[in-house]
């Protein structure tokens, strides 16, 4: 009886703030069939915000990924001076607005600010696509990080010292015996850094000036097609993130396995 | 390890410093006065109310629905299972639009709650759906059955049986899970600056608050309120690495 009560609360639960609204939009976009949904999201604006997002993406996701992986094996096998700063440093992104993040970064390179001298040098940051890439990296800088740092603490230096006795180099150590041991997490962690990317907000919606068909990317491009009264136009392009994200759940999905049972 | 600090600092420390070197300009006062605007302190005011019935919410159902993956067994649980992550990877901003669609003036449910404080503590359920969860469920699949069943023999109901036993092996997980769902509260905006309304001294949040400031130049306004949640979400931070440490002391030989 109670098994039955926790379930039903349980699961209506999940159907009332997750199943139903998500199940609602898909149905929405492709309420008048498949032609005007797909008419939407290869407007201009919509194909030049897809590009942007994607090449934000291409730029932050392998700077936070080899930042990632050289973070992640200071933290656990060098001792320095900091590093519980530097610990508590990385988890900061998870923690703090993205608003609040966007503004950091506009009065950093924004015309008065420390780096604003780049301006005058024709390195436009902010209201463009270089300040956009930097919020993107400060948002998604944690989860290579935090998918590495257990893997390495529990595979230990055993193997790497064998190897280096029998004269590896540093380098050839990380490659033949520390990346193939950490490569699962690695992969865990790209999934969530470009899930993250690719889906940021109010970071960029903060510092990018909104510049349609420039600096708009695909999230930004769903709210201006919503605040437009472009209602096809909006669901269309949020079901286009939509399938990024239940993309990202099957990678998820596949990936947590393999980094469980390495 | 030079590389990472030097990326560290120029990602995380310069930018975030150059935001309380702003706020810090006008002095005390100028900050105090700032953060101390009425519209201000309603924007923070609601954050904080509405993070902590989040808080609370989540932490009823997130261990319901923990509970129902790991103990339960029913088809489609696998499904359940990793659409749980589905707040996690989808865009805030679509998050904010499919909770209007079925929430909001033309819903097909009969339910609007659009520009309300319902809708904001909807929309930051949404969002922080995976945190308790996600924490609670690794504890509930390593805890001992045999001590429950030792109880159960000894002759206590159910009941007795999660609040002596199951709830206090879950408490510290289910404070981590709900110190980050509160973390991801006060931060929100995307999702919530569709369907709040953004209607000062009703339902503006912190977040949409200081984009605000920020759109009508106030940059001072601005980074004063965002130093104020800096703060809180360093706490939390600390908060967290203070809960992890406790609950592992005995851990370590």
């Amino acid at each position: 009886m109670s098994r039955w009560l926790l379930r039903l609360a349980g699961l209506s639960y999940l159907l009332v703030i997750l199943a139903a609204p998500v199940g609602l939009v898909f149905w929405k976009t492709f309420e008048h069939g498949f032609g005007p949904a797909w008419d939407a999201v290869t407007t201009p604006a919509a194909k030049h915000a897809l590009y942007v997002t994607v090449l934000i993406a291409a730029i932050a996701v392998p700077a936070n990924t080899i930042f990632g992986i050289v973070c992640a094996i200071a933290i656990v096998r060098r001792r320095f001076p900091g590093k519980g700063l530097v610990n508590a440093l990385v988890d900061l992104p998870l923690a703090l607005s993205p608003v609040v993040v966007g503004l950091a970064f506009l009065l950093l390179y924004g015309r008065n600010g420390w780096f604003g001298w780049l301006g005058d040098h024709g390195v436009q940051v902010v209201f463009a696509l270089p300040g956009m890439v930097l919020v993107t990296i400060f948002v998604s800088l944690p989860f290579v990080v935090r998918e590495v740092v257990p893997v390495l603490r529990e595979i230990g230096t055993e193997q790497e010292q064998a190897a280096a006795t029998l004269g590896a180099s540093p380098f050839q150590t990380f490659r033949r015996v520390t990346l193939p041991a950490i490569r699962w997490a690695v992969a865990y962690g790209v999934v969530l850094t470009t899930a993250r990317a690719l889906g940021e907000f109010g970071a960029v919606s903060v510092i990018s000036g909104h510049v349609v068909g420039k600096t708009e990317t695909m999230t930004l491009h769903v709210e201006e097609r919503f605040q437009s009264f472009d209602y096809v136009g909006a669901y269309a392009a949020s079901v286009v993130l939509a399938m990024l994200a239940i993309a990202t759940l099957a990678a998820m999905t596949l990936l947590k396995p393999k980094e469980e049972t390495r | 390890m030079g590389l990472a600090t030097a990326y560290l600092s120029l990602i995380v420390i310069l930018p975030l410093a150059a935001l309380v070197w702003k706020s810090a300009e006008a002095g005390r006062g100028g900050f105090w006065e700032a953060i101390s605007n009425p519209q201000a302190v309603a924007a923070l005011k609601l954050t904080l109310v509405v993070s902590a019935l989040v808080c609370l919410v989540n932490a009823v159902m997130g261990t319901i629905v923990a509970w129902i993956l790991v103990r339960d067994r029913f088809p489609g649980q696998a499904l359940v299972n990793s659409v749980i992550d589905l707040p996690f990877a989808l865009p805030t901003i679509v998050a904010g639009l499919t909770l209007l669609a079925l929430y909001g003036p033309n819903g097909p449910v009969g339910v609007n709650v659009a520009f309300s404080r319902t809708a904001v503590l909807l929309t930051l359920l949404f969002v922080t759906l995976p945190f308790v969860i996600r924490t609670v469920q690794p504890v509930l699949l390593e805890l001992d059955r045999e001590m429950e069943e030792a109880a159960a023999s000894l002759g206590a109901g159910p009941f007795q049986i999660f609040r002596r036993i199951v709830f206090p092996n879950l408490f510290p997980a289910i404070l981590s899970g709900v110190a980050l769902a509160f973390a991801r509260a006060i931060g929100e905006f995307g999702a919530v600056v569709l369907i709040s309304g953004n209607l000062p001294f009703k339902t503006e949040v912190a977040p949409v608050f200081i984009f605000g400031r920020i759109e009508s130049g106030d940059a001072a306004g601005a980074a004063a309120v965002s130093v104020v949640i800096l703060l809180i979400s360093l706490a939390v931070l600390l908060a967290i690495g203070a809960l992890r440490r406790w609950t592992t002391r005995h851990d370590r030989v």
